[in-house]
């Protein structure tokens, strides 16, 4: 046996071993419930029998079917309210137990564990020497067999604008601080993930109801870009430093917020409350959750203020200018850095609220939530024009669809990869991007 | 607190196989960032190919261990021909975002479960001593003396690696200190004028690099050397600290890459070890164990940051030598 096939066969013994364990505890814990509860088919016929119970989150389901064949003996089964079964069967041989998935409820669907395994609804049940087996399913949330391509295609979509909304308020953010200050902020992501923690500070440690702590977070995120810009960006500006030096120091931040946030928060993912808000159906079997929906309204809403802010108003209109040439913008009597203030603080709040939806939308608060959207948003942003605020937009929606749409053709475990081969692509034949100038060739 | 132990781990780090590799890695960044400029953010995916070509190519297609090599050099040589080809165009940050996208990518290539069979996915791969071990010419034992002291196949690592990091910073010396290494120099301090003089410049970056890609591999080869590939060590933050310890040194220089790993790893090892222990005999009463091990990678951004402000030009370089200071 050579090395590669000795790491996989422990690898299988590892994962047999974890199976029989998991049977043999949901095994324990069936007799301790007492099985006489569920719906029995030919259980006084015959001395061996197979039980199960069937669940999605521990809350059970009624009326599955579930069908037991093997050895020219087949019967169906019902569950019952909490959510059992229980199936006599003759001597000897091996059965299938099939569960029919269109008895589940919509959008619930057998998860394959493995990966592997393309039919994780018929499982085979051997009985063991104590006359009894006991045969679950993991069910939860999944579409296979349940949607057609075309409105899977849809619901991608659908749900490719909400990301790509998402990532754009990290994005306009990133784009602006870089158009008025020629910074590319790697610590942005932080920014990012200090929004979402702070919500879960304020809603869950100090338990204030969410409606004050969403706001809250993004004002203390706006807070903390002032903090940034007055204690480290200024004083950096104000010494000369280089742009490519300032670049590392914002990964020299980046890494260490990052940590600091592990730091204090440990590890493990934690939820914001009302992450769990159940799908509400659109149309045809596209459904989007209540927090998706209100978070896609408030991206909406937040980016046209922000744009009008941007085009009508005398800051915006500054801001733009010195996104233009800064130089020129201090000749013409713009304060430079007041703007460049102002631009921290915005982005710095747009990007906390992008934290809190994020936080929505993987679902879940990690120490390194805005390092895994970084890259998107620089693709985002890249792929619009670095420096062009609208662009950042453009250029965030597309990769939201992106990604969100590329999990229908490759393994999902890829899907970022799609986006970050259109960025170098991308900057094969446009670099200057969708809506940027030609500035960036060097 | 058992002190002797924490110095005795700390003095063992100073030539672990990871410390080498980072070495390796390190100068393969000068090369790139320190000598020719260009801001490469994705020497993770190097050393990641690197390891990877090492480990399947013994693993899944039986290659001897000098095979395996070969294929991580080559594959890393390919890959900085499909990187150079479209980006070394970009202006600086612009080369920094998209290296940094393409090293995402090929984590996630071998990350994903889709290629299970060649790279383990999220198990990595390990099992693959054999061949590099049957030609170890020193005989079964314990050597060495204080910290340094390792079994026979231990030695050989370390030996092996600390010959391969010699070879490369001979190999750097001599190519910039040559004809060619006066070119790249120049192509740093001022690109048109390079131009200017007839000079093509996008092949020369392209050949800093592959060569500075090679020394990035052959570092993934030797972090992987004595233990197993696993993915996870192959993330962004990984080129972070490389740079990290690229920069402490100073980054136009031979030595400082392998001064700069040396230090950090000696610090890394010195504060794993040491402030576990002061939380454990309670010197530290505001924080858990857990906690004072994160506490040496946010000390490692706020040194990143302080090195950028305040000497850019790291331990051993020369202030003139750095253009990324404007």
């Amino acid at each position: 046996m050579n090395t590669a096939d000795y790491r996989r066969t422990r690898r299988k013994n590892r994962r047999g071993v974890l199976v029989a364990l998991i049977v043999a505890l949901s095994a324990a814990f069936s007799l301790m419930a007492m099985p006489a509860m569920a719906d029995e088919v030919n259980v006084d016929e015959y001395d061996n029998s197979i039980i199960g119970n069937v669940k999605l989150n521990s809350e059970p389901l009624e009326g599955v079917l579930l069908t037991v064949s093997g050895g020219g003996y087949e019967v169906e089964v019902a569950t019952d309210a909490d959510g059992r079964w229980k199936v006599g069967v003759p001597d000897g041989d091996e059965f299938s137990v099939t569960l029919d998935e269109s008895t589940l409820p919509d959008g619930i669907a057998v998860i394959d564990e493995t990966g592997e395994d393309d039919t994780p609804n018929v499982k085979e049940a051997m009985i063991g020497p104590s006359g009894s087996t006991v045969m679950n399913f993991f069910i939860g949330r999944g579409e296979r067999n349940v949607t057609s391509f075309f409105d899977q295609f849809v619901e991608r979509i659908v749900n490719g604008v909400n990301f790509g909304l998402m990532l754009g308020l990290a994005a306009i953010g990133i784009s602006l601080v870089y158009g008025t200050t020629g910074l590319s902020n790697f610590a942005h992501a932080e920014m990012v993930t200090f929004g979402a923690v702070m919500a879960l500070i304020v809603s869950v440690d100090l338990g204030w109801p969410v409606w004050i702590a969403i706001p809250l977070a993004v004002l203390l995120s706006a807070g903390f870009g002032w903090t940034l810009d007055a204690g480290l960006w200024k004083p950096l500006r104000k010494k000369g430093v280089g742009i490519v030096q300032l670049m590392i120091v914002s990964i020299g931040l980046s890494l260490a917020l990052r940590y600091t946030f592990q730091y204090f928060r440990g590890g493990g993912t934690e939820q914001l409350p009302g992450s769990d808000s159940p799908d509400i159906p659109l149309f045809g079997s596209v459904s989007l959750s209540q927090t998706n929906m209100i978070s896609m309204v408030v991206s909406i809403v937040v980016i046209v203020i922000f744009a009008w802010w941007l085009v009508k108003t005398k800051i915006g209109k500054a801001t733009r200018a010195v996104s233009d040439n800064p130089s020129l913008a201090a000749a013409s009597g713009i304060d430079v850095d007041q703007v460049v203030r102002v631009v921290w603080i915005l982005a710095a709040a747009m990007a906390g609220l992008a934290g809190v939806l994020w936080a929505y939308f993987r679902p879940g608060i990690r120490w390194d939530m805005g390092a895994q959207i970084l890259l998107l948003v620089f693709a985002a942003v890249t792929l619009g024009g670095l420096g062009t605020a609208f662009g950042a937009l453009v250029g965030s929606i597309i990769v939201g669809v992106l990604v969100e749409t590329s999990s229908l053709f490759i393994p999902s475990d890829l899907k970022y990869v799609g986006a970050l081969v259109v960025l170098i692509v991308i900057l094969l034949f446009r670099p200057q991007g969708i809506l940027g100038r030609k500035e960036r060739i060097g | 607190m058992d002190i002797l132990q924490i110095l005795s781990n700390t003095g063992s780090s100073l030539i672990a196989p990871a410390t080498i590799g980072y070495a390796l890695a390190a100068l393969g960044l000068a090369m790139h960032f320190g000598f020719t400029g260009l801001l490469n953010m994705g020497m993770a995916a190097f050393m990641a190919i690197g390891a990877y070509g090492y480990a399947i190519s013994i693993l899944t297609f039986g290659f001897p261990w000098w095979g395996g090599m070969l294929v991580g050099i080559g594959g890393s040589l390919v890959f900085a021909l499909i990187l150079g080809i479209p980006t070394l165009r970009l202006r600086g940050d612009y080369l920094a975002i998209v290296t940094i996208a393409a090293a995402e990518v090929v984590r996630l290539l071998f990350l994903t479960t889709t290629f299970d069979k060649y790279t383990g996915s999220a198990d990595g791969l390990s099992g693959y001593h054999a061949s590099f071990r049957s030609f170890n010419p020193i005989p079964d034992g314990t050597y060495g003396f204080g910290p340094w002291e390792y079994n026979a196949n231990g030695w050989w690592v370390r030996i092996f690696g600390i010959a391969v990091l010699a070879l490369a910073a001979f190999i750097l010396w001599a190519v910039m200190r040559s004809p060619w290494g006066r070119v790249i120099k120049g192509i740093r301090e001022d690109e048109d004028a390079v131009r200017a003089l007839g000079k093509n410049v996008f092949s020369y970056k392209l050949q800093s690099l592959m060569l500075g890609g090679v020394f990035g591999a052959m570092g993934g080869i030797i972090y992987a050397l004595p233990a197993s590939v696993n993915p996870g060590v192959y993330v962004t933050s990984l080129t972070f600290f490389v740079y990290t310890a690229l920069l402490l040194g100073g980054a136009a220089t031979i030595f400082g890459p392998i001064i700069g790993s040396v230090i950090f790893w000696g610090v890394q090892t010195l504060l794993s070890n040491l402030l576990p222990a002061l939380v454990n005999i309670g010197v530290l009463p505001f924080m858990t164990t857990t906690q004072s091990q994160t506490v040496r990678f946010i000390l490692v951004g706020v040194a990143l940051m302080l090195l950028v402000i305040y000497r850019p030009q790291g331990i051993l370089g020369n202030k003139k030598e750095l253009t990324f200071v404007k």
